[in-house]
């Protein structure tokens, strides 16, 4: 294995969806590097969640490879998707929360799952920190998933994608239903965890918000593929329609002014500071 | 010993004195694969003032650090040598080290008990008082709708006439007519010792018409449709379909629970009758072959001993008991708050609400109609 090739976490290559005879994805190829934070846009139905689904393994694509910290996912065998497993952690969009569990006991699931020894103490102990380091309050453990708000339940759910300490994170539109305040704190909470524990995240998202400020790639899917991937204002110097009318629309502006007045505010904070 | 070479990576630490102080050195990759029984041996340490040594840490996740955290707390020890990395994850553990609920308190065990035995108390309250509720809100949208006959549902009611009623045919004709075998050949043995055995006929046609065909079709019904008609508007409940239905001006009443009450409360009389005429049916074959009664003398005994009042009762107890297991289905089923596990729940209370009602309905029944000298 050469040194870039180590550097790829997630690789998919010639990937083919269809539901009946509806095509979604004919020849998807798409390289996730070690540490940044991808995100995965399209419009609605281009296949953004398909795309993820065929990449954990709960969507079997009709042709293609993906192969994920160079495993072979659609040939591996069933130990060796499981070792893989245990290197990932996922957020689904509703959250998913084992609704007859409580959060703690949530949290504790893939602990309990992949490592039986780990001692009741401890699990709780665990539990208890990844509650207040994904910014739950301290007596949300004992509550039931029905108990809590979405951006709460988000939280629940980025916990237990964290549980094994997971060098991959896939998240699927974390965003979405969250006031701009909590949004913008999830945001937050993801660059913090990927520079705490050089995380690797893969984004599906819609909100231009979190694009600008946490993303590091974007991949664009439109047309049934991958029509270009690259930062922002890479991503911006091409000719494709959707792409310009994603990113140049009002929200898009919007979104691009926000974090060059973030940027030259925190310069001027700085100036100040170090004068 | 711990190994050295091919498992180095495995986390461990050694234990020696220097300065007068003990020295706990890590060695190895503090992640959570390679803990093995780190955490266990550090949780028999004794004493305090321990100096945790970093410096041979290979990888370090956030449980190792927490692990790390905990024993420099409790132990109130000192850590040393640890890396910019580590220092920041420590960093980030200890400000992630506050109080936290895990489990919700135990109440003590008197409270306890009569805290669930309050409970239950109230729940059957409860329940009772919503089943009334629900069978009074029924008669208003019943009311309104026949004010306003447009807004019967035709199509919904005739849908649910076919998967209540028609779909119903098969397994109740099955049952019935292995019913009504195992009655005559257990009537048939009994009634032998006494040279009775021409009763058989009685005992089939009778029990059948009066009692059998309506029970076994109810408990079927309630299986069938009454846990259906839970699971179902359960559900719509979780997903928010009914409150949906409400903001857009249906009556959940009139569009989801009067067209199944209805076909229930029609399809109960006709599946019975159905039942109980494959029950007779069943017994009638038993009879020719096992006790060689052959059928025109059957069919001839049978239409003599039945009398009118019989098929008046199972007409009579078919709809009320069909309305009953609608309901119950309906009701639970619109109780659905919270999880998909309630709505489990809910659909096995209907089904149990639905056949325990029918039967205690049904005693009711016996003594009313006796005592009305439908005998």
């Amino acid at each position: 294995m050469s040194e870039e090739e180590r550097d790829i976490v997630i690789s998919v290559r010639g990937l083919r969806n269809s539901f009946g005879d509806q095509l979604i994805h004919d020849g998807v190829d798409l390289d996730v590097r070690r540490g940044e934070i991808l995100g995965v846009v399209g419009g609605s139905g281009t296949g953004k969640s398909v795309l993820m689904r065929s990449i954990i393994g709960l969507q079997r694509p009709d042709a293609g490879e993906v192969e994920v910290f160079g495993v072979p996912m659609l040939s591996a065998s069933e130990a060796a998707q499981q070792s893989v497993r245990k290197r990932w952690g996922i957020l689904f969009q509703g959250a998913a929360l084992f609704s007859t569990l409580t959060v703690a006991e949530n949290i504790q699931v893939p602990l309990r799952e992949f490592y039986p020894r780990l001692s009741e103490r401890m699990l709780d102990e665990i539990a208890a920190y990844k509650i207040v380091m994904v910014g739950l309050p301290p007596d949300a453990g004992p509550k039931f998933p029905a108990e809590l708000s979405g951006g709460m339940r988000k939280r629940a759910g980025i916990a237990r994608a964290l549980a094994l300490d997971p060098e991959l994170l896939f998240l699927d539109e974390p965003t979405a239903g969250l006031d701009p305040i909590g949004a913008a704190a999830f945001d937050q909470l993801t660059v913090d965890l990927r520079d705490r524990l050089g995380l690797t995240v893969f984004l599906i998202t819609h909100d231009l918000d979190t694009l600008y400020t946490i993303c590091d790639r974007v991949a664009v899917l439109a047309d049934r593929k991958v029509v270009a991937i690259g930062t922002i204002p890479e991503l911006l110097a091409l000719d494709h329609e959707w792409i310009q009318e994603y990113f140049g629309g009002p929200r898009g502006r919007a979104a691009e002014e926000a974090v060059e007045e973030a940027e030259a505010r925190a310069e001027a904070a700085e100036g100040n500071s170090k004068g | 010993m711990q190994h050295v070479g091919p498992m180095s990576s495995v986390a461990r630490f050694t234990e020696t004195a220097e300065d007068g102080r003990r020295v706990l050195r890590f060695q190895g990759d503090l992640v959570l694969p390679k803990l093995g029984p780190l955490p266990t041996r550090l949780e028999r340490l004794k004493g305090r003032n321990y100096v945790l040594d970093l410096s041979g840490v290979g990888r370090m996740d956030t449980i190792g650090a927490w692990i790390v955290h905990r024993t420099a707390r409790q132990r109130e020890s000192e850590i040393v040598g640890a890396s910019e990395g580590v220092e920041h994850l420590l960093r980030q553990v200890e400000a992630a080290d506050q109080p936290v609920k895990v489990r919700p308190d135990p109440p003590p065990a008197f409270t306890r008990v009569l805290g669930q035995v309050g409970g239950a108390t109230m729940l059957a309250g409860q329940t009772m008082l919503g089943l009334l509720g629900f069978f009074g809100a029924m008669l208003i949208s019943i009311g309104q709708v026949i004010r306003h006959p447009r807004r019967f549902r035709l199509n919904a009611v005739v849908q649910r006439f076919e998967v209540v009623g028609v779909h119903a045919f098969g397994i109740i004709g099955l049952m019935s007519f292995l019913v009504g075998i195992v009655i005559a050949q257990q009537g048939a043995v009994q009634l032998r010792q006494f040279g009775a055995e021409v009763f058989t006929v009685n005992l089939i046609g009778r029990s059948s018409v009066k009692e059998l065909g309506v029970l076994m079709t109810a408990i079927m019904v309630a299986g069938r449709s009454g846990s259906s008609f839970a699971a179902q508007l359960g559900s719509m409940k979780l997903a928010e379909e009914v409150d949906a239905m409400r903001t857009i001006g249906v009556s959940p009443m009139e569009a989801l629970v009067l067209p199944r009450v209805f076909a229930t409360v029609l399809m109960m009389p006709l599946l019975s009758f159905y039942a109980a005429l494959v029950a007779i049916v069943g017994g009638g074959i038993f009879c020719w072959i096992g006790l060689d009664i052959p059928p025109i003398t059957f069919v001839q005994r049978t239409r003599e001993i039945i009398p009118m009042t019989d098929l008046w009762q199972l007409l009579w107890k078919a709809p009320v008991f069909g309305l009953i297991i609608a309901m119950a289905g309906c009701f639970q089923g619109m109780q659905v708050e919270a999880n998909a596990e309630e709505v489990g729940l809910r659909t096995t209370t209907a089904v149990v609400q639905g056949i325990f009602l029918v039967i205690v309905l049904d005693a009711f029944f016996a003594v009313f109609f006796t005592s009305i000298g439908w005998i």
